[in-house]
């Protein structure tokens, strides 16, 4: 008796810690959305102001990361890109997000022919390589921030909606549901206020996870040249502009690069003790 | 078995009738006339008459379907068309990408799960110790990298710093090294990281507490069944990989100028020479399914159960 105390006292000091874990890191995070939102107002420096004379110095005080082959200074560029690379994921991952969901409570909610035919599109889908496929889209819409966006979208909502349909198809079956439609709800009232909100949990989850990869993903366009157009700055874009520089000034390849594993390593992190929590809390 | 193998390549069909579709459309919704690109691209004096002849010549005039058929018909014979950029046939310049692509893939498949499962089976008996989390930073770091930034560094050191190799691939084995460790690298991450998982949940499993308290040895347990038990989710894991290192290969490609797939994707991208771009997709896109196909068949191998469902 006194032993199974100690062990639940445990237990449940595990999920404290994981859940304090879980603050910490959203705090950080919330932190970094809000500067990288806010960072072209204290960049040192003029992001897009060239200087032939300063090109390629390396980092001094004046410029902390150094200045690139056009002696625009990296930090600035850097703290400017956070915007564009940071946001243009977010938004990805949540269109992808409301679309995928969207799709799978439909088609798990009414099933027949439509579901078994988007079910079939999102088996190929996730068959074919989705880079590939991104970048031959990207490639042929031409590049710039939105063709990017859409090249990867047009694969990134089959696992939400996979993900949604199942939790549709367990949540339709329950008893309040089914009392639901005797009290006579319509169905779209059903969906909206009495689905939708049991599956919230587990999609957000989901994600949170996805967030990482979405944005290497963006970030490895975008090295291609499929990104946003030069002069604007954007992490993936800087190194591939760096690159050719790789041998003289190796900071204008390694600061943004450098960046991007920051931002996805804390962006994974966040998603993983999401997870965690959202797993302790089930069991 | 053979059942179940033909089962799956009859399923193969319509997946294969729509990513050809697929990869058609996007030719077709091009922005621009095919015709008066490929003349451009050919640096030829662009007249209305010649205009004419080219949009004849490749068919323009006809409608959607017999377009996408006698694109299709041309693939089973080999015929991928022709190059916008010199009028030669596509086939024999894919054959040699995919050539130089299947190398560099399958030299870091296998150098990532010679390292990886090692080091996950290590991880899991040893879990919590020093080394278990010195392994799990750099596993979650290599996890977080993008692949550009790992084969730049590459790159920085072995090539700049330290001369070991050359900057440029060039197809040959001593610049294989190079691409093949900056695709291995993350791999290896999620490699180890999976087996630690799987490995970890069947030693919690109750048949591992029976035979210890029958006394089998440790390293029968660990060799003989936990790792067949594990088998299934790294192999799922490794085919879930391949797909990331098809699509990752084209960045190391291009950084290494390493003549695959992925260079020959975005130098016809770069020239508007779309039909090889049709081409290239739809060559990785092939190898994928393959890829899917072979681990489906070979859990069945493992797993017998898997036949029956």
């Amino acid at each position: 008796m006194k032993k199974e105390k100690v062990k639940m006292n445990k237990k449940q000091l595990k999920k404290a810690r994981l859940k304090r874990k879980t603050i910490i890191l959203g705090i950080i995070v919330l932190i970094v959305l809000v500067l990288s939102f806010f960072a072209p107002y204290f960049a040192p420096n003029d992001p897009y102001l060239t200087n032939a004379i300063a090109a390629k110095h390396p980092p001094t005080s004046e410029f902390l990361f150094g200045t690139d082959y056009l002696g625009r200074c990296v930090f600035s560029r850097v703290l400017v890109g956070a915007r564009t690379s940071i946001f243009a994921t977010l938004m990805l991952v949540i269109m992808s997000f409301i679309v995928g969901t969207a799709i799978g409570i439909i088609c798990g909610y009414y099933g027949g022919a439509v579901d078994n035919i988007i079910m079939r599109i999102t088996d190929i889908l996730l068959s074919l390589p989705q880079l590939v496929l991104a970048i031959a889209v990207a490639g042929i819409l031409g590049g710039s921030l939105v063709n990017t966006l859409i090249a990867i979208g047009i694969t990134s909502w089959t696992s939400y909606a996979r993900l949604a349909r199942s939790h549709t198809m367990r949540i339709k079956n329950l008893p309040y549901i089914n009392s639901c439609r005797m009290t006579g709800c319509s169905d779209f009232h059903i969906l909206l206020t009495h689905v939708l909100p049991n599956l919230i949990g587990p999609m957000l989850v989901n994600a949170t996870l996805e967030i990482g990869s979405t944005m290497l993903s963006i970030a490895g366009l975008s090295f291609l040249g499929l990104g946003v157009a030069p002069p604007a700055a954007e992490w993936g874009s800087m190194v591939s502009e760096g690159r050719s520089f790789l041998q003289i000034a190796p900071w204008t390849v390694f600061a943004p690069a450098l960046s991007i594993l920051f931002a996805v390593m804390l962006f994974n992190y966040f998603g993983e003790s999401v997870c965690d929590l959202a797993n302790s809390n089930e069991v | 078995m053979l059942k179940y193998i033909i089962k799956r390549l009859i399923n193969l069909i319509p997946v294969l009738i729509v990513l050809t579709l697929l990869v058609f459309l996007l030719m077709y919704l091009t922005p621009g006339d095919p015709a008066l690109i490929r003349l451009s691209s050919q640096g030829a004096n662009v007249t209305d008459e010649l205009l004419a002849a080219t949009r004849a010549e490749m068919g323009l005039d006809q409608s959607f379907f017999t377009r996408y058929f006698s694109w299709v018909g041309g693939i089973l014979h080999g015929d991928f068309g022709m190059s916008y950029i010199d009028d030669m046939p596509i086939f024999p310049k894919l054959l040699d990408a995919l050539m130089h692509t299947l190398a560099l893939a399958s030299a870091s498949t296998v150098v990532s799960v010679m390292i990886a499962i090692p080091i996950g089976i290590f991880t899991a008996v040893k879990k919590d110790s020093i080394p278990d989390n010195i392994v799990r930073i750099f596993t979650f770091t290599g996890n977080a990298m993008p692949n550009f930034l790992i084969a730049l560094l590459l790159m920085y050191l072995f090539c700049i710093r330290v001369r070991l190799f050359p900057v440029i691939a060039k197809g040959s084995v001593q610049g294989l090294m190079l691409p093949a460790l900056s695709l291995s690298i993350p791999m290896i991450s999620k490699f180890a990281r999976q087996t630690r998982a799987d490995v970890l949940q069947q030693l919690n499993e109750e048949y591992v507490i029976g035979m210890h308290a029958r006394g089998v040895k440790e390293r029968v347990i660990l060799y003989k069944n936990v790792l067949h038990n594990a088998l299934g989710s790294i192999l799922t894991i490794i085919s879930l990989q391949i797909r990331v290192l098809i699509g990752g290969s084209v960045v190391t490609e291009v950084i290494f100028r390493w003549p695959g797939v992925g260079s020959l994707i975005m130098d016809s991208i770069g020239g508007c020479d779309y039909p090889t771009v049709q081409g290239a997709v739809l060559i990785l896109a092939t190898l994928q399914i393959l890829v899917n196909l072979a681990t489906d068949i070979s859990y069945c191998i493992i797993d017998k159960r898997i036949e029956l469902e």
